[in-house]
């Protein structure tokens, strides 16, 4: 049988009915076309050829399932299916992200192991310590207002609420404690580093 | 005034074919599948 003269309909129905060789032809036939088109996409052979399997097993698929109408498209359909992978190619590629280890850039420089060692935990206490007593130095009214917002979490609505006060005069407090919080700081010459 | 022409920033290849490998996997996996109709499922099966 002469395959180089049949129609790709002619040979989707012989292999529909069992005739691998026809499948053979049809690849040949369009493999070019169809790997060209995927990676003029891709840019990328090995990224081209994985598209290329994976549209050919989807035609495999579908027409050993029954499941393809000819219409004289063949070609069309097969390319169609190879745009859609390549899409979806791109889509996953935009959801992760790709680290190249090669280049300057390492993963390790942003992934780093944050959990304090016994200095600086000590540090730490020592800090947060230190930051009390001078907390508890403020006046009376933004000390209220410095606990309520940075200890309690409160917003300045659920501030002024509890205090009776306006909101502005809630952030006005807020914004004086930490001015004299600075100043006390500056005035021991405290460091407040870890 | 000249023109300016540019280059394309990437060059094609110009054997673009797939792989041989490729192309044989795809004609084992064809003879390999098998799919069973049975009343509205179909069952596809990949034969060692």
């Amino acid at each position: 049988m002469q395959y180089e003269l049949i129609t790709d309909a002619t040979l989707v129905s012989c292999y529909i009915k069992g005739d691998e060789s026809a499948l053979e032809v049809l690849i040949k036939r369009h493999k070019q076309k169809i790997y060209s088109f995927i990676y003029s996409k891709v840019y990328d052979k090995d990224v081209a050829e994985d598209i290329f399997q994976d549209t050919f097993i989807k035609v495999i698929r579908t027409l050993k399932k029954g499941n393809y109408n000819e219409e004289g498209k063949f070609l069309p359909w097969v390319m169609r299916i190879s745009h859609n992978l390549v899409i979806d190619f791109f889509r996953k590629s935009n959801r992760m992200p790709k680290f190249d280890n090669a280049g300057e850039f390492s993963i390790f420089s942003v992934l780093s192991d944050t959990s304090l060692n016994a200095e600086n935990s000590i540090i730490k206490e020592q800090v947060e310590f230190d930051v009390r007593r001078l907390v508890d130095e403020l006046p009376e009214d933004q000390k209220d207002v410095l606990l309520m917002r940075i200890y309690d979490d409160l917003s300045f609505k659920e501030i002024s609420d509890k205090t009776g006060v306006s909101i502005n005069t809630a952030l006005g407090r807020m914004r004086y404690a930490l001015i004299n919080l600075r100043k006390i700081i500056d005035k021991h010459n405290i460091v407040l580093t870890n | 005034m000249a023109k300016n022409y540019s280059k394309a920033s990437i060059e094609t290849p110009k054997d673009l074919k797939p792989k041989e490998e490729t192309i044989n996997f795809l004609l084992n996996y064809s003879k390999a599948l098998s799919v069973i109709k049975s009343d509205k499922v179909k069952f596809e099966f990949v034969l060692n």
